[in-house]
């Protein structure tokens, strides 16, 4: 993320007094914001005995790897001790296909409705964004049955058709509002020229659809991988994702809770929204804005 | 554009390829309210029954003090939480708007909360706030041996702490979308405020607040939906304990559904969850309709 304040000429030009409030108040929310991520970091690599003995903001006297190995690979999840390392695989099977197919039908949805507009689509794409509003628990019980009759319930196609049928209002929103916006010129000459419906969206609005493309992906993502109650309940035992193990691994220990563990487990389970988070920068909020139902 | 006839084969294709939309929004959103209003009006323990009990489950619902207790909790937590978030959310998008030096930094650490799962926020918070590990542990053992925080198993304090955990985690959001509301506003104000010798604060409480009224809107609506989704923290920040001290709506659903096996009375329960929400949004909805007929664009 980069600097790039707008260079508003002549704002108000504080006193410097007035200048070094403002940087203490942003340095202190600063400290308190990452305090919790200092915390799991420091904690992540110190022995246990150094935990119990000394205090949660110390830095680690002895360095040890050793609390990441044992999330990754050994820690206890429940009757099995193989880490967290299986969350991270299912996780990954979990959010890649939930982010193709949800990012297809959402740019398909935004494009038959801002192009071709069929009718009664707009009545659908209301009702649809109604549907994004509905609590999940509304929907829990009928899709568990749903899915059970169809033979998807605790499978990993399941917990996928999940995931498309919660994410689909955001990302029909997302791709129908950058279709509305772009000029529809392009669209009418494809139509002379006698391009198809399919053709039209494959050679010329989806390599045009790359921004938001860029946006979709972002939110699907993080969305998908730190969800938590649709993995616990459609996945299966199978197929749990991160998040479900991680909370597993921490409120299953019996005897000594090894907290070094538990928070090398957390930024393992983070580590891949926050990286997007990281590099993505700017991509992000743009995410967060264009997806906070502005119509 | 008015619509124009298209040639028929295409008008299909369009159709078709919202057939998977048009089965998501029938069956899986339409379908599904039905249906759990269907069972929250029969007898349904662990599976669905067809008969019809009228409103008995709703009467049940609302002598049931786990349920009490729960609404009464989230509505502390969603008054606070909300009203936190955005006074946390403005100043911080107030201070950062200074021209600072650092500013892609600040917000880069104000946000990053968000892009973490509830689960691994909460947990990192339980173990912060665990009175015999965390910051209460900490402070002790720097000499200050009767300090207290333990509020994370005090019955009274519990909705609290899960409280600052969340405002933690969605500070940076409305940050994030108030500062896109300032940086959207016309310099013009300020030279004119300056001329007239307003002080700043003044013109952001008088004139810029106000102006950020659709950052504000879509601020509460995001936040409000986070309150009634509010389940992922509370289970692994305290699994509605200690007791039954900080149970939520969502939470005790889902234990009704899943452990309890009383579906009529979840369905219940979550029935008057869909209805407050949508007291909660219709007049944003409302309003953002009428706004765009006045635009009469889109």
């Amino acid at each position: 993320m980069n600097v790039a304040a707008t260079p508003g000429q002549g704002k108000r030009m504080l006193t410097s007094p007035a200048r070094v409030g403002v940087y203490a108040f942003l340095i202190s929310a600063a400290a308190f914001f990452i305090l919790p991520l200092y915390i799991m970091l420091v904690t992540s690599v110190k022995p246990m005995e150094e935990i119990q003995l000394g205090n949660i903001f110390a830095l680690p006297v002895s360095f040890t790897i050793e609390p990441w190995r044992a999330a990754w690979g050994s820690a206890c999840t429940g009757i099995t001790c193989e880490g967290i390392r299986g969350g991270f695989v299912n996780s990954l099977a979990i959010t890649i296909p939930s982010t193709i197919l949800a990012i297809l039908f959402g740019a398909l949805n935004g494009y038959a409705l801002s192009f071709w507009r069929p009718r009664g689509a707009n009545l659908l794409f209301a009702i649809l964004m109604a549907g994004a509003f509905i609590p999940v628990q509304v929907m829990i019980f009928p899709l568990v049955r749903i899915l059970a009759m169809l033979g998807l319930f605790s499978s990993l196609p399941g917990i996928i058709l999940v995931h498309l049928i919660f994410s689909m209002p955001v990302m029909t929103l997302l791709f129908r509002n950058y279709y509305t916006s772009m000029p529809q010129e392009l669209f009418k000459a494809a139509r002379i020229d006698g391009g198809s419906f399919l053709r039209i969206f494959f050679q010329l609005i989806l390599p045009m659809s790359v921004p938001i493309v860029i946006v979709a992906t972002i939110m699907q993502v993080t969305g998908v991988w730190n969800d938590y109650i649709l993995g616990l309940i459609f996945a299966g035992r199978d197929n749990l994702p991160m998040t479900v193990q991680l909370n597993n691994v921490i409120n299953t220990t019996t005897g000594v809770r090894l907290y070094n563990v538990n928070m090398a487990a957390t930024i393992l389970t983070s580590l891949v929204p926050l990286t997007i988070y990281f590099i993505s920068g700017r991509w992000f909020i743009r995410g967060i804005t264009a997806g906070a139902i502005k119509g | 554009m008015k619509t124009k006839p298209l040639r028929l084969s295409n008008t299909l294709t369009s159709w078709v390829a919202l057939v998977p939309m048009a089965l998501i929004v029938i069956i899986g959103y339409l379908g599904t309210v039905l249906w759990t209003l269907k069972i929250s009006v029969s007898s349904s323990r662990t599976l669905p029954t067809h008969d019809f009990v009228g409103l008995t489950q709703y009467l049940r619902l609302f002598n049931n003090d786990r349920w009490l207790l729960s609404l009464h909790n989230i509505a502390i937590y969603g008054a606070l939480f909300i009203i936190a978030a955005i006074v946390i959310g403005f100043l911080l998008a107030v201070f950062i708007d200074q021209k600072v030096k650092g500013e892609g930094l600040f917000r880069t650490i104000f946000l990053y909360p968000y892009a973490m799962s509830f689960v691994a926020t909460g947990l990192v918070w339980q173990w912060m706030l665990n009175p015999e590990a965390g910051i209460q542990q900490a402070v002790r053992k720097a000499g200050f041996s009767d300090f207290h925080f333990d509020w994370i198993v005090d019955q009274d304090m519990v909705i609290y702490t899960i409280v600052i955990a969340t405002l933690w985690q969605a500070a940076g959001l409305v940050m994030a979308l108030m500062l896109s509301g300032l940086r959207g506003i016309d310099e013009e104000i300020w030279k004119a405020a300056r001329i007239d010798g307003i002080p700043a604060w003044r013109v952001y409480i008088s004139i810029i607040l106000p102006m950020l009224t659709p950052a504000i809107s879509t601020a509460f609506v995001l936040l409000s939906t986070a309150v009634i989704k509010l389940f992922d923290s509370v289970v692994a920040m305290t699994q509605g304990g200690p007791g039954i001290a900080s149970e939520v709506p969502t939470k005790f659903i889902m234990d009704h559904l899943f452990g309890r096996a009383n579906i009529a009375l979840a369905s219940a329960g979550s029935i008057v969850m869909l209805i407050t929400v949508l007291a909660l949004i219709a007049p944003y909805l409302y309003a953002r309709s009428r706004a765009t007929e006045h635009k009469g664009a889109e």
